[in-house]
């Protein structure tokens, strides 16, 4: 069995010293080994943005795609080879601003894979510029005399969405956050991951001490129960979603592939392709 | 004894006028006729005039034709709109209903035949649809028992009842026009057919069977006219094969998740018209960049923008060979006729894997909707080629990945689907090295621009274009694409009888542009005659870039929303001599 460290590639990753990324990068490899898994069955499909490039520091298959559709990609991976674990990643712009459409339609159809959110509150590799996640009046290069849109409220999108896995963690935590992907993983159906992960370059308000002075963790929370869909949103508004650990999980639905009439157990990827004479006669015939 | 007519129904939208064409021509069809079938239709579920107009020949016909023999009007409107495609003599099967009237001036035969009352008495005005078929049949003097056949099959699952009452309803509209008439028209009896058995369909179920033979196992799609028929065909048929059709939130979804299933191994594509393309290019780059498999087709309607998303036109050609910013190697392959609809996705599917490149079919509205007669489709024909597909691969070193980008003598590299344990890589849309790693270095740069670029260097597929050249030194060169082929075989029967010399040149690889293969045919003629449904002459711009000749080439272009007509062709054509 693959250890944490058959994870690693000798890729330095270019991201700024203190970056939030690190860890979450280092939690997605221990807890690929920790559910046993070998590097050629994890594939990770990253989007664009400083978060983007984890797909290349994991020693797995990595798909760096574009600019917001990395779950579309992973949707298609997944059901071309559902053997695979795949997860999605990339950072809020990624998945909470060019492909919020994406977000939301991949949590209502439910495929089998884990989607991380590497959130910071701010565009990092353009340089300091607003978004989706950015406090009202939080002043960037794009918002000189501070932000005037409301910030987006992704897990409270997310349940509305039809979420059957909703989490939340912090990448100083890295044992919440490893057990949290984890879960994800093992999780039938889309688990849905929102990691606060501060840029420590551009975003000098939403900082690591911020976050330790700001979150509860839903294990000090007496008798909360993530089975219970309205106490999951009553604790999401009441916080202004400042909250971590496992939020929401509905283990009844299934996923999509396991809903699709006619798709089978064994990976798509790994069928006959040729149909037979008699098959094609018949769909033939229909036209004659 | 004739060898060819022309018949057309027209009505309100969503009243019939689909199944009573559908029911007429599949019965036709089964006796060995020829079809060739257009729809005219607007963007809207109901209401508003729409008409289908079929041509039924004893031989392969490819386009529609100028004039009209018969009209069957469920309202005045359809008989003004249409009276003046008729014939002198034609015949107009009208609903007694509305007391219709010929329009002055106008020769036409009219029998009014109580089409709605005997679909009333029979217990359903829906059903007046097969009395105006059945009419048209008895006019035809057709053998009604192929005709009740159809029927059958048609309303077989609803029981004996229902199938009783509408052979009923059939057998009164004919019944009724033939006593008006005294019987079958002298003038419509048409020889009979060839006796080989045909299919009857529209392109875009040629697409869609072919891609399922092709091995094609995943579609997403968004809902677009007049693509949505791939859709709907392939989720119908896909379940049974392991496979689905996602419908996508968006074009852009439709196109990744494609890409992301190709990526994990399974033959996978996306359908639509001009704004999903449009959507789609960033994608398309993605494709080419990381050398991913995808099949797109782009079933071309009038643009620009949502322009007549229910009309015939050929405007996406530049579009779609220069789909994407940057510059990466791409494959645009345009069928002409409804067989190759069929067997083009199989060697769509076949390039694309081969060449790891994305591969755009092109086609155009009337080749996608039009229904018409197709030979039978042969199965030896499917052959599935997946190129450097290589599994079984040693295991790695430490710290060491599969060079899914190596270099190689024709710029090909090996693809692994992922799960393979010495297969381990990574992909970006970012410049990379060999095995798939960021990469900024100059040298690494060209070497990998180079790569990608000069994979389809001297590419010739099958048919790269068709040519029919009976003449040596020919007045004019007629060169088209898609679905004009048969209106301008129609157009040159005509002008060859007045001595004109033409050459035929169908282009099926649009690009790269098959310029060593055209030129000598240019070389040879008078005059080149690009004939295209377009404003500004795309296929005409991509001859003179790749082949040259501009000072001897001529356009023929139409952008009206219409097809070509023979007729047109011809008048324009014999101007350009």
């Amino acid at each position: 069995m693959a250890t944490f460290k058959e994870f690693r590639n000798n890729v330095k990753p270019n991201w700024c010293p203190g970056c939030g990324d690190f860890s979450i990068q280092a939690a997605i490899q221990r807890a690929a080994a920790n559910v046993g898994l070998e590097p050629e069955q994890l594939a990770v499909v990253s989007g664009i943005g400083c978060s983007g490039r984890i797909s290349g520091y994991i020693n797995a298959y990595g798909f760096h795609s574009i600019h917001g559709r990395a779950l579309p990609i992973a949707q298609g991976l997944k059901l071309a080879n559902r053997d695979l674990t795949v997860i999605a990643s990339g950072g809020d712009g990624d998945g909470f601003a060019i492909g919020m459409g994406h977000t939301v339609h991949a949590i209502r159809r439910n495929v089998n894979i884990t989607y991380i959110v590497m959130d910071n509150q701010i565009y990092g590799l353009t340089k300091g510029q607003t978004s989706p996640r950015s406090a009202v009046g939080f002043k960037t290069k794009s918002t000189p005399e501070g932000a005037i849109e409301s910030t987006l409220s992704p897990l409270e999108i997310a349940m509305a969405s039809g979420a059957t896995f909703v989490a939340q963690s912090f990448s100083s935590d890295l044992k919440q956050l490893t057990s949290l992907i984890e879960e994800g993983i093992k999780h039938e159906g889309f688990s849905f991951i929102n990691v606060f992960s501060p840029c420590v370059t551009f975003n000098k308000i939403n900082t690591y001490d911020w976050f330790k002075e700001n979150i509860i963790n839903l294990n000090t929370v007496e008798n909360y129960d993530s089975s219970n869909r309205i106490m999951a949103m009553t604790k999401l508004m009441e916080s202004g979603g400042m909250i971590t650990g496992l939020i929401y999980q509905d283990k009844t639905r299934k996923s999509y592939e396991n809903q699709v009439v006619g798709f089978r157990p064994e990976p798509l990827a790994k069928q006959n392709l040729q149909i037979s004479p008699t098959d094609f006669e018949k769909l033939v015939a229909e036209f004659k | 004894m004739i060898s060819q007519l022309s018949w057309k129904i027209g009505g309100q939208q969503g009243e019939g006028v689909e199944s009573t064409d559908r029911i007429f021509s599949t019965a036709l069809n089964r006796l060995g006729y020829y079809l060739y079938g257009y729809r005219h239709f607007s963007s809207r579920i109901k209401g508003g005039h729409t008409n289908n107009k079929i041509r039924i020949s004893t031989k392969p016909i490819r386009a529609i034709s100028d004039d009209l023999d018969i009209l069957v009007a469920f309202d005045q409107e359809s008989i003004d709109l249409n009276v003046h495609e008729l014939r002198s003599g034609g015949v107009i099967v009208a609903d007694a209903k509305f007391n219709p009237v010929v329009p002055e001036g106008n020769d036409a035969r009219l029998f009014a035949v109580p089409i709605t009352a005997i679909a009333e008495e029979l217990g359903a005005s829906l059903m007046k649809n097969m009395v105006a078929s059945g009419a048209s049949w008895g006019l035809l003097g057709l053998p009604l028992e192929v005709f009740n056949q159809a029927l059958e099959e048609e309303f077989g699952r609803k029981g004996p009842a229902v199938v009783e009452k509408n052979v009923e309803a059939a057998r009164r509209g004919a019944e009724f026009v033939l006593e008006q008439a005294g019987g079958p028209l002298n003038e419509f009896q048409l020889g009979p057919a060839d006796g080989k058995q045909k299919l009857f369909m529209i392109g875009n179920d040629a697409m869609g069977l072919g891609a399922l033979a092709a091995g094609c196992r995943i579609m997403a799609a968004y809902p677009i006219t007049p693509a949505s028929e791939i859709m709907e065909y392939l989720i119908k048929r896909l379940p049974k094969f392991g496979g689905t059709v996602i419908q996508t939130e968006d074009e852009i979804a439709a196109i990744t998740m494609a890409i992301g299933a190709n990526y994990g191994g399974v033959r996978a594509m996306t359908a639509s018209a001009g704004p999903g393309l449009s959507l789609k290019t960033e994608a398309i780059g993605l494709a080419g960049m990381t050398e991913t498999p995808i099949v797109i087709v782009n079933t071309q309607r009038g643009g620009p923008s949502t322009g007549l998303p229910t009309k015939q036109e050929q405007s996406d050609l530049n579009a779609m060979i220069y789909a994407t910013h940057g510059e990466i190697p791409k494959i645009v392959i345009a069928p002409s006729s409804i067989e190759e609809c069929f067997y083009d996705m199989i060697e769509a599917f076949n390039l694309t894997e081969k060449y790891q490149v994305p591969v755009i079919v092109l086609t155009d509205l009337q080749l996608s909707l039009g229904k018409q007669s197709c030979e039978m489709l042969d199965y030896e024909q499917i052959v599935i080629d997946r190129g450097k597909l290589v599994n079984d691969l040693p295991p790695l070193e430490e710290h060491k990945q599969f060079k899914r980008y190596e270099l190689t003598e024709d710029g090909i590299s090996p693809r692994v689907i992922p799960g393979e344990k010495g297969g381990l890589h990574h992909v970006t849309g970012v410049e990379h090295d060999e095995t798939g790693r960021p990469s900024e270095s100059s040298v690494n740069r060209k070497n990998m621009m180079d790569k990608r670029l000069n994979k389809l260097n001297g590419l010739h597929i099958t048919n790269a274009i068709h040519v029919d050249a009976p003449h040596e030194q020919p007045d004019l060169l007629l060169v088209g694409m898609g679905s004009t082929g048969g209106t301008i075989d129609e157009a040159r029967t005509k002008l060859e009888a007045e001595g004109i010399k033409t050459n035929h040149i169908t282009v099926r690889q649009i690009y790269p542009f098959p310029a060593d293969l055209f030129a000598p045919h240019a070389e040879r003629a008078q005059a080149i005659v690009v004939i295209e449904n377009n404003a500004t002459g795309q296929l005409a711009d991509q001859i003179k870039l790749n082949v040259g000749f501009g000072e001897k080439t001529r356009r023929i272009n139409k952008y009206d929303g219409t097809p070509f007509l023979p007729s047109e062709l011809y008048k324009q054509s014999k101007e350009l001599v």
